[in-house]
């Protein structure tokens, strides 16, 4: 983003640099960077709501005034303290043949499907599989973690990837399962602690880790912290 | 898992330095056209998604508002912006101070790109650049840019 911020400004343009992480945006040094102190993916701050959007947008403007290269604090910081979890209610056992994770998936695309009618696809779920196939890349990782190699396991794509397209079919479900907008990274927490499908990526990746695959091919299934 | 230990992870990532940093005066910010580019890998879905490591740029139009988050990091919480755009994307605020005169206008055209890279040259020397020509070519004064 800085980097971008250095090309923009020296082809004319006078810039305003957001940046979530300190050390980033201090270091690059964009020309006016202003340092929000906001969680990643959440760079105005608060969603849905009009009035905290503005006031950062107010405190960038602002930095138009300096003369000079200027890096500034935002007053406001927004700490997740990694305890709220969206409250979602999660679909009761329908097939009982079924693995619990692929049961669940199942019952929560009423939900994914009303989410993508409110909101659409911003998400950016079925990059890599439709959301049709979310249940066989369930069953594939499932495979994974009772010890399959991936590469025999069926995993439709990088499991990286496919991972990436479960959490995003599951947060999506949540917008529909939810009232309020969530602090960040509740859903997320839910996804992969309080359902059977975040369990299995969960015990897919470790399974994965500890067979000594590559791990940018692991890794990067989850949250890098996990 | 908190916010603050993913981001603690990027404690390490080396920054690009630039050793003459440029600097634009402004105009006037009421008379000023505002773009947005952002690192966040929108894209419209009719327009081409961004892979991994792609270096290339998406153009995002003021009047659309169905765009999707296309990045490939799994480090950031994306339901902020599916619920609404301006977390990320902030067009309606930008409309808004348009429309109470404290910014001139609002370009038709902004700029995504993917963050997250960490071979930076070809932004350096291409798609940056081509870029900001584009939105040169635009008029635009200022650009706002926002990461995810």
């Amino acid at each position: 983003m800085s980097t971008l911020a250095h090309i923009f400004e020296a082809a004319g343009m006078a810039t305003i640099a957001l940046g979530s992480v300190k050390d980033q945006i201090k270091n690059a040094a964009p020309p006016r960077g202003l340092w929000c102190d906001f969680p990643l993916g959440r760079p105005l701050g608060i969603p849905q709501n009009a009035e905290f959007q503005h006031r950062v947008l107010a405190e960038a403007f602002s930095l138009l005034d300096s003369k000079q290269t200027v890096f500034k604090e935002y007053d406001i910081a927004i700490r997740d303290e990694g305890t709220e979890v969206m409250a979602c209610a999660l679909p009761p056992r329908h097939d009982p043949k079924a693995h619990p994770a692929v049961d669940e998936a199942n019952g929560l695309r009423p939900a994914y499907e009303r989410a993508l009618a409110k909101y659409g696809n911003r998400i950016g779920a079925g990059r890599t599989i439709p959301s049709e196939q979310i249940s066989e890349a369930i069953e594939s990782f499932i495979r994974v973690a009772e010890g399959t190699p991936w590469k025999e396991a069926g995993v439709p794509g990088i499991p990286a990837r496919v991972s990436q397209d479960i959490r995003g079919y599951y947060e999506t479900a949540a917008l529909a399962l939810s009232d309020h907008a969530p602090e960040a990274w509740a859903g997320t927490r839910w996804f992969l602690d309080h359902t059977e499908a975040g369990k299995v990526v969960l015990s897919a990746r470790q399974a994965m880790a500890d067979a000594g695959e590559k791990q940018p091919i692991w890794f990067y299934m989850v949250p890098g912290d996990r | 898992m908190t916010d603050s230990d993913v981001k603690a992870m990027t404690a390490d990532i080396e920054v690009p330095s630039f050793k003459v940093a440029a600097f634009t005066s402004p105009v006037k910010l009421s008379e000023a056209k505002v773009a947005i580019v952002t690192s966040a890998s929108l894209h419209h879905p009719d327009d081409e998604g961004f892979s991994p490591g792609d270096v290339g740029y998406r153009v995002l139009e003021s009047n659309k508002r169905d765009y999707v988050l296309g990045h490939w990091s799994p480090n950031f919480d994306a339901i902020g912006y599916a619920l609404d755009i301006n977390t990320v994307f902030p067009i309606d605020r930008l409309d808004e101070l348009a429309a109470r005169g404290i910014i001139g206008s609002v370009s038709d055209k902004h700029l995504s790109y993917a963050g997250n890279q960490f071979e930076l040259s070809a932004i350096r020397m291409d798609s940056g650049p081509a870029g900001a020509k584009f939105l040169k070519e635009q008029d635009v004064d200022i650009v706002l840019l926002t990461p995810v």
